[in-house]
């Protein structure tokens, strides 16, 4: 996120893209809500007529994946009606040109043609928002086309470049994450391509300097494979021996039965997990961790502020802290690794990431800090871009439509739409198992459309067998106009229904997000 | 700003224009006991509990609605004031159940601080008592209306922090109750179980399910942590009891405040389940056994050394996690580059 | 000693012969609620809270009272125990004032405990309730027969000390109570307000009045001191709340080990940071005096003083 949590109460014009925000992130809820008590008008883009969309002034029902022609859309009519904030875009920006023409072809009438959203409505919108004193946008993984760093989702900033709602507060680009700590592992490194901070494994002056660090010769200076490169490679054969900690690729990842094959053919799999989770059977070697409560730690939230995970019970069973068993492995292959204490490994990391710089165990102490933080001394960074882009002036990045991967055909007419619901997390492997949110919410179901029901034959709470290109699973109906016509809707956090099995993984090129939101399927009544 | 200075207690107090009487005693260390008031609340005025004695001012004004004024002379705990508070703490007892024995908020209970630091043992009138029945029909929060004081604290929390407004006043005079439309349960309702009126309850009216049945509120440690689901990043206290985490509950965090959602609130229960790995395991024939950690630790380093030494680095591959803490992320990625060589390391952000 | 193995709740505990089977579970780590029992003078069993399932006997024993025999198979929480132990609290429960509220006992008392511990929010029998007057006839101890349970502890921890023996048992059935001599209130009575019945009672039957409306026990820090007027070396508690002292109350009385209220004021002029003006019973009245007459060292002082004064003439 460009801006802080608690800024997006302040917004007069939210724009909420592919985010179910009072379910998915409902302490973000609770701002948008804010905000719209206080009288901002609320624009939410999503198929499906989820609870945020309830209070929305405008309700783009668009069709799925068809977000980027929207945003060239507001774009195109911003630029034709000179809504543009000029002094914003001289002084601050660069490629407006380029964007101009991009855009050009994606007149309101034309993006109506893709996505369904009447003309009309898109130059309300597009007005809205340029003019509004402070507008921000919100979006999730609905959206996400690059995964860190600043400069990715490129249709959303540039719509935030040209009416200058960066860089102050109350506005900004602001994608909410849906896991802990994924800013954290991102910022951290876990990817094929950066070491922390996103410092580039390609650059050698960086390599070198965390070389030096670690006492190793030298680092390897090619990006590595992605999750799903890296099965694709397992299941050729190429990758022979994986260590997996408290992942769950088996039901998180898309066509599962392919994630399974390619686990199943490793030479060696250690999984490190709290539970046994799907994956971890698959595994040789299962080590069990400790969890959030057993150890000390921090975690970066979407707004990239780095808080304190505090110990409150010693690990349960002969379980240890992740950090503790990397460096028995570490140590056990003949590279010692020791560390006192989680405060010891952050002070390395502030070391070697300008970005964290002045984060320490000391000053978290007394309440978090919030990243660009490169000195002792430095009090963190809110809001990014104000006065300054990270690389200078902001760049603007033309992105074109393209439809998605799999379209509805006869023979798979209806699209699956996958995402999270407010009692559940993720696979489920936590809140299906903590006495009280599973009672409550204990069974998943297929929300689907009354006219495709109808056509069907199916009744609400009928037990259906959804079925796509690579796989099925059954699942009890709930018969909703939340969902549009053609459009199905399930999450992917009950075992039971491993939705998975039935996505797509096909990968957007750049930043190789499985198209998880949307993939062709059939529904059929299990007779 | 502009400022007045009053006297409250014969001290000299200066506080912003537009600064209440409670907030200005509470700026200059005096205690004003208060039921219906919260800060994060639009002020109510209903409990009386707050009230005050200012000098010229007929009747005793309850200071969480009066504004400081220049040269306002205030009595906190002047024997008026002490005795409209006993009257109101009696009246409140002569309509509440004496469950304290084993109620769960025995110990952390506004209406039980104030009956002993104003002395008040029984109620002073025995009159009619409400018997509704307690609810319990949902796993997160437990209803027992008949503790209730009709502060209304639940009611705002519900619309202002949570926007839901889920519950309000419903009936009139001793039947006054604060209810879900129609007088359904919660769990009839459109709550959402964030527990966020639970945690602004000044009683036992409004309880956390699970944390109030299994520990009494002296005996718990709590331990300030975030949140491990989403990437709110909400900060809470764990309730920790003989070394197990048995509740959670709102403390005043950065990003939340004391407002916490369903799952950050009452999503605990998996750290002590049965279902958790407590011993390394390793496959043999297909099926796991128990190791000890040398055996594992050993196996898994074997392996891997033999992996990356007959295929090289490019053979192997890391999954970190989004779940764990940025140092384990760190060590994850040092451990992939420095040790096995490879940069195919990611975590499942995509996701 | 020879050694007895017994089973108790499918664990193996091996302790010396004539070991009762409540302190045999204790030493293994399991828990059994008791009331009545005092380690420092045990085999009194008149509570029953502390019953167990042991197959073979009759009925559920007190495993206060029960000695541990080789192969003996003990169940400390079966259901017969639990509901056994359910229909004592409720019955106690039964005869109990509700009010918690604001007893100082409160957050401290075992009743309590047991009742939360075991789900009996309040009595299922309604009766006649007993409705004595409070006795806060001495400076000291408050005495509220209405919320004592009769467990006796009191009786036995006083009458330990040779010569004491104040209080004992009176009346019958429903009125049985603790009483003084001739049932006169405390301050009448020949109690020396050592304050070890008060240390050992399990409930707020007995509370020390110098602490009344003081605090409330989870607002109250105790540290162990141990007092040095004697040789006996009594302990007691300092009461700590939000950073001040606000008294001193005695540990439980262990053996050689009287405890006395000299010692305990001692203690309170030393540590409490308003400590209250002491009282002496004079002539069957209680009288302010000052704090070298409390601790009965006017004797040693003037003869300081006396000293003191020749040495500078
Ligand atoms: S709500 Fe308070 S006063 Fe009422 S029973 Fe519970 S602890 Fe006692
Ligand atoms: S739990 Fe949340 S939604 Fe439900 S009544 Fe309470 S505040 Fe409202
Ligand atoms: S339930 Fe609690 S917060 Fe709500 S009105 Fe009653 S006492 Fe107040
Ligand atoms: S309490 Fe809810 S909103 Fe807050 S971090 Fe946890 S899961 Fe997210
Ligand atoms: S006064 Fe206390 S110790 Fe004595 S018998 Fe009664 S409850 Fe037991
Ligand atoms: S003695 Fe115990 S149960 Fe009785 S009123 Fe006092 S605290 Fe409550
Ligand atoms: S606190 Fe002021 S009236 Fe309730
Ligand atoms: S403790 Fe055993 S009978 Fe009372």
């Amino acid at each position: 996120m460009t801006n802080p949590i608690g800024d997006i109460g302040g917004a007069d014009f939210i724009l909420a893209i592919g985010t179910n925000t009072t379910e998915s992130h409902p302490i973000i809820g609770l701002q948008v809500k804010k905000a719209v008590r206080n009288g901002a008008t609320l624009v939410v883009v999503d198929p499906r007529r989820t609870e945020v969309a309830g209070l929305a002034h405008y309700h783009l029902r668009l069709k799925s994946g068809t977000d980027i022609a929207l945003l060239n859309g507001l774009a195109n009519v911003i630029i034709s009606e000179d809504l543009v904030n000029k002094e914003f875009v001289d002084t601050r920006t660069e490629g407006f040109e380029a964007l101009k023409e991009t855009v050009a072809r994606y007149t309101p009438e034309y993006v109506e043609q893709i996505t369904g959203i009447s003309a009309d409505i898109i130059r309300e919108v597009a007005r809205g928002y340029a003019t509004a004193k402070n507008a921000t946008i919100l979006y999730t993984m609905g959206l996400t086309q690059h995964v860190c760093g600043t400069h990715n989702v490129f249709a959303v900033a540039n719509l935030a470049m040209l009416c200058g709602h960066i860089g102050k507060p109350h506005s900004g680009v602001n994608p909410l994450r849906g896991q802990n700590n994924v800013q954290g592992a991102c910022d951290m490194g876990a990817l094929p391509n950066v070491l922390t901070g996103y410092q580039s494994v390609t650059l050698e002056e960086v390599r070198s300097k965390f070389a030096e660090a670690w006492g190793v010769g030298e680092l390897p200076a090619t990006p590595g494979l992605t999750v799903g490169e890296m099965l694709e490679a397992a299941a050729r054969g190429e990758i022979k021996g994986m260590y997996i900690m408290g992942e769950n690729p088996v039901l998180s990842d898309p066509d599962a039965d392919h994630v399974i094959h390619a686990l199943e053919k490793l030479d060696f799999l250690v999984v490190q997990d709290i539970f046994l989770t799907e994956t971890a059977r698959l595994a040789d070697v299962v080590l069990p961790a400790a969890s959030f409560a057993e150890k000390d730690g921090t975690f970066t939230n979407t707004e990239r502020r780095v808080q304190r995970v505090r110990k409150a019970i010693e690990p349960v069973g002969e379980a240890k802290p992740d950090w503790q068993i990397i460096c028995l492995v570490a140590t056990a292959m003949g590279y010692p690794m020791q560390y006192g204490s989680p405060a010891e490994i952050m002070e390395e990391i502030a070391r070697l990431t300008p970005s964290y710089g002045g984060i320490s165990y000391q000053r978290l102490e007394n309440g978090s800090l919030v990243w660009p933080c490169p000195a002792p001394d430095h009090p963190g960074t809110p809001i990014l871009h104000a006065g300054k882009f990270a690389r200078g002036l902001g760049k603007f990045h033309p992105v074109e439509y393209v439809p998605p991967a799999e379209q509805p055909d006869e023979e798979y007419p209806l699209i699956l739409n996958t995402g999270r619901r407010h009692f559940h997390y993720h696979t489920g492997t936590m809140t299906l198992r903590t006495g009280a949110l599973e009672e409550y919410y204990g069974r998943e179901h297929l929300e689907i459309n009354p006219a495709d029901a109808r056509a069907l034959g199916i009744a609400d709470g009928e037990r259906v067998r959804v079925v796509s290109r690579r796989g099925q699973v059954e699942v009890t109906a709930r018969v909703v106009d939340t969902v549009p016509p053609g459009v199905v809707f399930t999450s992917f956090h009950f075992p039971d229904v491993a939705i998975n099995r039935l996505t797509n993984p096909a990968r957007d090129p750049v930043a190789r997000i499985p198209e998880l939101k949307v993939c062709a399927v059939r529904v059929e009544k299990i007779a | 700003m502009a400022e007045v200075t009053l006297t409250i207690d014969g001290k000299q107090v200066t506080v912003p224009v537009g600064t209440t009487v409670l907030e200005a005693a509470r700026q200059a260390g005096i205690f004003i006991p208060t039921l219906c008031h919260d800060p994060d609340l639009t002020p109510w005025g209903g409990c009386r509990l707050c009230v005050v004695e200012i000098e010229g001012m007929r009747n005793l004004p309850a200071s969480c609605v009066t504004t400081a004024t220049s040269g306002m002379v205030v009595h906190t705990a002047s024997p008026a004031v002490v005795e409209a508070r006993k009257t109101i703490i009696e009246l409140l007892l002569a309509n509440h159940p004496m469950d304290c024995l084993t109620c769960g908020k025995n110990g952390d209970c506004r209406l039980q601080d104030y009956a002993y630091m104003y002395g008040v043992r029984q109620a002073g009138f025995a009159g009619e008592r409400h018997s509704y029945p307690i609810e319990d029909d949902n796993p997160f929060i437990v209803r027992d209306l008949n503790k209730c004081i009709l502060c209304g604290k639940c009611v705002r929390a519900c619309a202002e922090i949570q926007g839901k407004n889920v519950v309000d006043f419903a009936y009139r005079g001793f039947n006054t109750r604060v209810t879900p439309a129609m007088d359904s349960t919660l769990a009839g309702s459109d709550c959402v179980f964030c527990g966020n009126c639970v945690a602004v309850c000044p009683v036992g009216a409004l309880q956390e399910k699970g944390l109030r049945s299994s520990a009494r509120t002296w005996e718990v440690k709590k331990v300030r942590t975030t949140c491990p689901y989403c990437g709110t990043g909400c900060t809470f206290d764990l309730n920790v009891k003989d070394g197990r985490v048995v509740g959670v509950t709102s403390c005043d965090g950065e990003v939340n405040g004391r407002a916490l959602c369903v799952k950050g609130r009452f999503g605990y229960g998996f750290i002590h389940h049965p279902d958790r790995l407590t011993r390394p395991l390793i496959k043999r024939n297909g099926i796991f056994e128990e190791a000890t950690w040398e055996e594992a630790i050993g196996l898994v380093a074997e392996r891997l050394g033999a992996i990356k030494k007959e295929y090289g680095s490019g053979a192997l591959g890391v999954l970190s996690s989004a779940r764990c803490t940025n140092e384990e992320n760190y060590l994850m990625s040092k451990f992939a580059r420095a040790v096995l060589g490879t940069n195919n390391i990611d975590h499942c952000a995509r996701l | 000693m020879p050694n007895v193995t017994l089973t108790i709740d499918g664990k193996q505990v091996t302790v010396p012969a004539g070991t009762n089977v409540l302190e045999a579970a204790r030493s293994a780590g399991i828990f059994i609620p008791t009331l009545c029992h005092d380690p420092a003078i045990p085999g009194f069993g008149a509570c029953r809270l502390c019953v167990v399932e042991i197959p073979g006997m009759r009925n559920l024993p007190a495993s206060c009272v029960t000695t541990v025999a080789e192969g003996m198979v003990v169940y400390t929480a079966s259901e017969a125990v639990i509901e056994a132990r359910r229909t004592i609290i409720d019955l106690l429960l039964a005869n109990h004032p509700q009010d918690c509220l604001t007893c100082e006992k409160n957050g401290d008392c075992r009743l309590q405990d047991y009742a939360f511990m075991y789900g009996v929010r309040q009595t299922s029998f309604h009766g006649e309730r007993k409705n004595y007057p409070l006795d806060d006839s001495n400076p000291y101890i408050i005495r509220d027969q209405n919320k004592c349970i009769l467990c006796g502890k009191c009786v036995r921890t006083c009458q330990a000390v040779p010569g004491r023996s104040v209080i004992d048992f009176g009346y019958r059935g429903f009125n049985t109570r603790v009483v003084t001599a001739m049932d006169v209130p405390l301050g009448e009575s020949e109690c020396v307000y050592c304050a070890r019945c008060v240390a050992v009672c399990p409930v707020g039957a007995l509370t020390y009045k110098p602490m009344a409306g003081k605090g409330r026990t989870w607002e109250i820090e105790k540290k162990t001191v141990t007092c040095t007027f004697c040789e006996n070396g009594c302990t007691f508690d300092l009461n700590i709340k939000n950073g001040k002292v606000i008294g001193i109350t005695a540990k439980e009385p262990g053996p050689g080990r009287p405890l006395c209220l000299k010692g305990r004021l001692g203690l309170e002029l030393l540590y409490v940071d308003e400590p209250l003006t002491p009282m002496l019973k004079k002539d069957g009245q209680f009288v302010p005096v000052s704090w070298a007459e409390a601790l009965g060292l006017e004797g040693v002082l003037s003869r300081i003083k006396e000293l003191e004064g020749k040495k500078q003439a």
